[in-house]
């Protein structure tokens, strides 16, 4: 286990302070299983999390969930953010804001929002979100910029949206957006049981990329565009996170302390809660934040690899969903025994024919439904 | 963003960017949405300056003397030009 002189403190803390969403995105990263409102932290323990973090060195902080708005005592964490130093960014769907919450934010100091969109009109953001919200997220993101904050509009691409960019970019130049992220989407939790339905095919993949290119040209740094492919379509996999229990410290709305959103499924590990133990003892001490920092944990091919120190190896819940152990290199990788898996969804993405099964849209019903199927997913991993 | 060289302006540090002290990383630090650079003293000591108040004459001036340096002038409107293409700093 690393010294604590070799870990540096966390530079951001991601505070999900709701497990509530207005929306259905079928490709929400949160785990399968959907938390109960009732265990979330309270107003208190949110505070001493923030001066606690903030005293470790945490300087960025992301408020976000489920949708960080259900939460009435959001002011007061933002003030008190605020107060400590960070620099607040407030993730959200802009549902359950209105211009005089707008006022409240800002004056509580909120320093920028990012604002998701499912799609560049009304039809697909109701497919993807399972309700439609579309003209007010575009009446709120005007109403951000109008209040003098800078903006991020997040779009999640995939197979039915990604033709659409287009219209995104012009979108998003129409509201005034500062910085527009193009992110294809994840295969985790909810966006690995549809993946299916989501992978965009290579060819959908290679026009989005000249749309963004063409437009990157023409606006120049006014509006800056960043397009995350998917990994499935790398043959290296992602730093994730800039590397296990490095950059990024997350909590849970229930206190529970996490390296990235996806570790909770991995259940090899036990993680500990805010209510228990200090942000400091669990940053230095937890085993499972310390599990796979550093090399010793490293597996073949990884270990020796002269790209370890770039990509740490990939993501740890990637491996553990795709292969059912999170301490084996990511699947995304062509040097992993398992990089066929990857190869083989690409390859099933290159079909025009909708899948059979349905979308799974992410709400309580399919989450209770969705308990058997993970269980299945791992049980077939394991042997 | 204007066409005007930055040497000509008060340069400012752009809206919704913070310039602050850390002592987790003992240095200043550049915080904007999402990100944050760890800023080397000599780039602070600029940022720091950029106020909206101080042309870049005053700034360099300004340097030059708390350092006990002369000809930083260039080294300055490199840094200011670099800051403004990441848009650090508006100038205007
Ligand atoms: S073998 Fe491991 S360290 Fe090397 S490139 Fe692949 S994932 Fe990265």
């Amino acid at each position: 286990m690393p010294a604590d002189a070799q870990i540096k403190p966390p530079l951001w803390l991601l505070a999900e302070v709701s497990y509530a969403c207005p929306l259905q995105c079928v490709y929400c990263s949160n785990p399968l299983e959907l938390g109960r409102r009732a265990d979330e932290l309270d107003t208190e323990s949110w505070l001493r999390v923030l001066r606690q973090a903030r005293a470790l060195g945490a300087a960025q902080l992301g408020f976000s969930g489920g949708e960080p708005l259900v939460r009435r005592d959001l002011e007061r964490l933002i003030a008190e953010a605020r107060q400590l130093g960070f620099y607040t960014n407030l993730i959200t769907s802009a549902v359950g804001m209105d211009q005089a919450r707008l006022e409240r934010l800002v004056a509580a100091g909120l320093d920028h929002i990012q604002i998701s969109f499912q799609a560049a009109d009304r039809r697909t953001s109701r497919l993807i979100a399972g309700t439609d919200y579309f003209e007010h997220k575009r009446a709120m993101a005007r109403a951000v910029k109008a209040a003098g904050l800078p903006m991020v509009l997040n779009f999640v691409l995939h197979r039915h949206n990604i033709d659409q960019l287009q219209d995104m970019l012009e979108l998003s130049e129409s509201v005034g957006a500062d910085y527009v992220e193009l992110a294809n989407t994840q295969y985790y939790g909810w966006g690995l049981a549809n993946r299916a339905h989501l992978l965009p095919s290579r060819g959908q993949l290679e026009r989005a990329r000249a749309v963004t290119e063409a437009f990157r040209a023409r606006v120049g740094e006014r509006m800056r565009l960043y397009f995350v492919v998917p990994d499935y379509y790398e043959n290296r996999p992602k730093p994730c996170m800039a590397g296990w229990g490095r950059v990024f410290l997350l909590v849970a709305p229930d206190g529970t302390a996490l390296p990235c959103h996806g570790a909770r499924q991995i259940r090899s590990l036990s993680f500990p809660n805010v209510r228990n133990a200090s942000v400091a003892e669990i940053w230095y001490h937890a085993p499972a934040f310390n599990a796979f920092r550093g090399e010793d944990w490293m597996p073949q091919p990884c270990r020796g690899c002269p790209e370890r120190e770039q990509d740490f190896g990939g993501c740890r819940c990637q491996a553990y969903q795709l292969l059912g152990d999170a301490a084996l290199t990511d699947p995304v990788c062509d040097r992993s025994p398992h990089h066929q898996l990857v190869l083989d969804a690409v390859a099933a993405a290159q079909h025009s024919e909708p899948p059979p099964a349905p979308l799974v849209y992410r709400n309580p019903r399919n989450a209770r439904r969705a308990a058997g199927v993970t269980a299945t997913t791992a049980t077939r991993a394991d042997g | 963003m204007s066409d005007t060289p930055v040497a000509c302006t008060r340069p400012r540090i752009a809206a919704g960017h913070r310039l602050q002290w850390e002592a987790a990383q003992d240095a200043y630090v550049l915080l904007y949405p999402e990100g944050m650079v760890r800023l080397n003293p000599s780039a602070a000591e600029i940022l720091k300056r950029c106020d909206g108040e101080h042309s870049v004459a005053e700034l360099v001036a300004e340097l030059e003397s708390a350092f006990g340096q002369s000809d930083l002038g260039a080294d300055v409107d490199a840094f200011l030009a670099a800051a403004l293409q990441r848009r650090w700093i508006d100038a205007s």
